[in-house]
């Protein structure tokens, strides 16, 4: 019999785990002398108040989003893949590629061809850390945490001696060219009296990211290859006494969660800033972490931790425009989600676990 | 490239070594024990802040590192909240420190100093100032001279030039941190902590058999990691460099994880590796040198990535398998 309720464990234990991260999260911004509640109604405010505010959430979101299923789809192997950063940076590279040396005839073509080029460049780079786990038995964290600056090298090699424009002087490549131009929220739904998102860099990647929560859930609840995946993150052993081979599921999850990696920079590279630059992850590939442990692992749920995460992000640079707190904030908020919902989770689970149970035996 | 030159930078990769080698140690400690730590990084940005920022209203560098090691402590603690008493995820115990870490350290800062995530810069006292030991060349025989240091070295004989220019003139600190390779060894493989440091990290459960306590153990070996990250830090921002920037670990702690990976979990093989990815990281601000010797242009950024490269290759087991401790990451559940 479970200990508790399904509702307690998919909702009351990410809920209270939220709630201890806000609360610590108050106590910082009380520490540095400023007050909790007017932070909350500002960041409240410039990300969800007017339709360019959520213009910037979305667009944040979109990156939350493939990172999260990327970390949550190798979570279900039972594999930490920490390298989304690289992969996503690496993914960044295959886009650039394919906006600059093919000529799109439009951006819907464009898109398509810059997300397979995305996909293939961040699955093959976890390919590798993914091979030698399977293979070579080399832990997968600690290689994919290495690959993630062998990926920073690499993109400041390019950067600077192969894609740079001669006579430029900042890292990045040319811009792409107007064919591969996404359009933006401001494109889609700007009526000719009511401009809506203006200046916001949500774009129809959004719809894109949407549309890869439905492929995961699918993948993972609705095909044998989804069934192998949790079958062997729940028991290695019990995976391959029927028959499922570890190094298939190990290779294949990985590649899966590399390509979703890798296609969040379609978002930031071909989205925003329509040339790629040194730093256009900013991290994301990591929150990708703290959205899929409090989604935990579901599509449904990473789509929701998502959109909380870009609003923190959009709230955050609120704060960081009005107020004397940095947009550190939200690094500091990032970290303890991720040791509540992740590393302390059992500090919140026994407690409620002894209570059901009382609850029951009383009942009975 | 003359001798001065190689001892010239020879002299910087022992000052960058250094900074790796006490984190290296202190992931040592607690990987020996069964205690994940990815971490390091986090651990070392705290400490770097705070003894820069306790430096600079104390005026003392050492009431500064007091406070480093203090700030790293709390961070190993909770490391050891999550890891030992919840039995949690160590890795993802790990990751939330370095964030916390990365977002506290601007966070305070700004609230102190209002310099946008820095502190002031530290002077005199408030820094760890090179130590001259005896019969070395140092800034006071050049003052006696009215001769420029440098000068004073170019014209002096070779063994007084490798002594006073690699082995002379390095912070209290560096010599610490290179004493603290033996005593580790010592501790580790002569006595009977040591033992049962290393046996928790194997088999915690013959650990518990025998009446000594895993919890216990591993408490105090990532308590240990602690004080070593917090002295690494204290270094980086009151002797490598005066005073704290933000992130300035800049990755430090992940080539420490690489170098102890590289070691093999070994104290004096540490040294080694640690000294080998300071070399790398020397060579990276001196990249005019590879090309005079070799002749052939080496892109800095190969440079920076060398240390990673090597340990996927060293992970990867094509040379020299290395296999961490056999209870790694691994929580320990004692028997009802």
């Amino acid at each position: 019999m479970d200990k508790m309720p399904k509702w307690a464990d998919i909702v009351l234990i990410p809920l209270i785990s939220l709630l201890l991260a806000a609360f610590f999260s108050a106590l910082v911004i009380l520490a540095i002398g400023e007050n909790p509640i007017e932070a909350l109604k500002l960041m409240v405010d410039g990300a969800l108040m007017r339709s360019s505010g959520w213009g910037y959430t979305l667009y944040y979101a979109t990156n939350f989003i493939f990172t999260g299923l990327a970390v949550s789809v190798a979570f279900h192997a039972r594999l930490f893949n920490i390298g989304g950063e690289g992969q996503a940076m690496l993914g960044g590279l295959g886009v650039a590629l394919c906006c600059l040396y093919v000529p799109w005839p439009h951006w819907s073509l464009a898109i398509l061809g810059a997300s397979v080029g995305a996909a293939l460049f961040g699955a093959l780079w976890a390919l590798i850390p993914a091979y030698l786990q399977a293979k070579r038995g080399s832990h997968i964290v600690i290689t994919t945490i290495m690959f993630n600056f062998i990926a920073a090298a690499i993109l400041n090699y390019v950067l600077v001696e192969l894609l740079r424009p001669v006579g430029a002087m900042d890292p990045a490549s040319a811009k792409f060219p107007d064919a591969t131009h996404l359009p933006s929220f401001q494109d889609m739904f700007s009526t000719e009296t009511n401009k809506m998102f203006r200046g916001a860099p949500a774009n129809v990647t959004f719809f894109l990211a949407l549309a890869a929560s439905v492929f995961v859930w699918l993948l993972m609840w609705r095909t044998k290859l989804g069934y192998q995946i949790r079958a062997f993150g729940h028991s290695e052993s019990g995976a391959l006494y029927a028959g499922i081979s570890p190094v298939r599921i190990t290779v294949i999850a990985m590649l899966i969660s590399g390509a979703l990696a890798g296609m969040m920079s379609v978002n930031t590279t071909m989205g925003e800033s329509e040339r790629l630059i040194l730093n256009s992850t900013e991290g994301a590939g990591f929150i990708g972490i703290a959205v899929a442990l409090m989604g935990r692992n579901h599509p449904f749920g990473v789509l929701l931790a998502a959109i909380l995460f870009g609003f923190l992000y959009q709230g955050g640079a609120e704060l960081a425009l009005w107020t004397s707190i940095p947009r550190e904030l939200i690094v500091v908020i990032q970290a303890l989600v991720i040791l509540f919902t992740g590393a302390l989770d059992n500090m919140v689970r026994e407690p409620l676990e002894k209570l059901f149970i009382a609850m029951r035996r009383r009942n009975a | 490239m003359d001798f001065l030159t190689l001892l010239q930078v020879l002299d910087t990769s022992v000052r960058l070594a250094t900074p790796l080698l006490l984190a290296c140690l202190a992931g040592l400690y607690s990987e020996r024990s069964g205690v994940v730590d990815i971490g390091l990084e986090g651990k070392m940005l705290a400490a770097a802040f705070f003894s820069a920022a306790v430096a600079f209203y104390s005026g003392s560098a050492w009431v500064g590192l007091l406070a480093g090691v203090g700030a790293s402590v709390v961070l190993a603690v909770i490391h050891g909240l999550a890891s030992v008493t919840f039995r949690g995820n160590q890795l993802i115990s790990g990751v939330a420190i370095n964030f916390l870490a990365a977002g506290m350290t601007v966070l305070v800062a700004q609230s102190w100093f209002r310099q946008g995530g820095r502190t002031p810069p530290l002077e005199g006292d408030a820094r760890f100032n090179p130590i001259e030991l005896p019969f070395a060349i140092g800034p006071k025989d050049a003052e006696a001279a009215g001769k420029p240091l440098s000068q004073m070295i170019a014209e002096a004989g070779p063994l007084q030039q490798f002594y006073s220019e690699l082995i002379s003139g390095h912070s209290s600190l560096v010599y610490l941190a290179l004493l603290t390779v033996p005593l580790t060894w010592w501790l580790l493989f002569r006595t009977r902590f040591g033992l049962r440091l290393r046996a928790v990290g194997e088999n915690p459960a013959a650990v518990d058999t025998a009446g000594v306590s895993v919890v216990w153990l591993r408490y105090a070996a990532v308590l240990i990691c602690g004080v070593l990250c917090g002295v690494a830090g204290a270094y980086l921002s009151s002797a490598l460099q005066a005073g704290f920037v933000k992130d300035m670990t800049a990755g430090r702690g992940f080539i420490a994880l690489a170098a102890l990976i590289f070691a093999k979990w070994r104290p004096v093989y540490a040294l080694w590796a640690c000294l080998l990815f300071g070399l790398f990281q020397a060579l990276e601000l001196r990249p005019d040198i590879i090309e005079n010797v070799s002749g052939i242009k080496v892109q800095v950024q190969l440079l920076g990535a060398l240390p990673y490269i090597l340990t996927v290759v060293i992970l990867a087991g094509f040379v020299g398998k290395a296999i961490p401790p056999k209870a790694s990451a691994e929580p320990y559940i004692k028997e009802r």
